[in-house]
């Protein structure tokens, strides 16, 4: 039986951590910059999940399945941060929120 | 062609042409529905590599839980000026794009270098071991701390949600 060959998943897993690093460095909008994170966080489970098929090993997925849940977690507390700036300074543009940078 | 391969090549197509319209979309609410399309493109590929369960949590986990709560908050914030977020286009985008392109070479140069000892085919027992009941059994005699910790960490971010957005501190 041929399948596809493990390095064009890599490979795929690669242009999409790509994208999602190019969203977080060029996209002003702090929301869309959390969906670039995400973007990536899948990317790397692609990659764990494709290791752990052509290996045999079910470890990659479960290691799949604690991404998510700390990608839930943060992307919850994230929005709750974007919510709680938007409240203080009617904006989510993140060249505004520079109240950290001095 | 196998119709696995097909698949492959259709899939990994619109993944990537989904990620690039949702990193170019000005409106978020766009951006969120492409990065949908993308989470499905994502669990048709878990479903080629034969894990069942990981695919099934994908779409219920972050396509019905985590983008929901993206539109949530675009929606509730109600963003009127669009045209200020619009981003402009300056030496400092191209210098970004060069940097990810670095990363891209980086990520391809060594892809070479891990998969020689690889098999070139999914492995035989992956249909028996990406399946709920195996899965879970791994997961709760295996990986028990690391779940239960896991719960602890859902707290912990559930506590930090309420007092982060609550209108006052005290």
């Amino acid at each position: 039986m041929t399948s596809v060959p493990l390095q064009y998943y890599l490979l795929l897993s690669a242009i999409l951590f790509t994208i999602g690093v190019i969203g977080v460095l060029t996209r002003r909008n702090a929301i869309i910059v959390f969906m670039c994170i995400e973007l990536m966080l899948n990317s790397v489970n692609l990659t764990l999940v494709a290791f752990s098929a052509f290996l045999g090993d079910s470890t990659g997925q479960i290691l799949v399945f604690f991404v998510m849940a700390v990608a839930a977690a943060e992307s919850a507390v994230g929005l709750a941060i974007v919510i709680a700036l938007f409240r203080n300074k009617q904006t989510v543009n993140i060249d505004e929120i520079n109240i950290l940078k001095w | 062609m196998t119709f696995e391969t097909i698949l492959f090549f259709f899939v990994a197509i619109s993944a990537i042409a989904s990620a690039l319209m949702m990193i170019t979309r000005p409106n978020p609410v766009k951006g969120v529905l492409f990065l949908i399309v993308n989470f499905f493109c994502l669990a048709v590929l878990y479903l080629i590599l034969q894990a069942q369960f990981i695919a099934i949590i994908q779409i219920l986990v972050y396509a019905g839980a985590i983008m929901v709560l993206f539109l949530f908050v675009i929606m509730l914030l109600n963003l009127e000026d669009e045209a200020m977020l619009t981003d402009k286009k300056n030496y400092k985008t191209y210098i970004a794009v060069a940097l990810a392109g670095g990363v891209l070479i980086e990520l391809v140069a060594s892809l070479g270098l891990v998969t020689n000892r690889m098999t070139s085919t999914i492995s035989p027992e992956m249909s028996r071991l990406g399946t709920v009941e195996s899965i879970g059994s791994v997961l709760f005699k295996d990986y028990l701390l690391p779940f239960e910790i896991t719960s602890m960490l859902l707290l912990a971010a559930l506590v930090g949600v309420i007092v982060l957005a609550k209108k006052k501190f005290h």
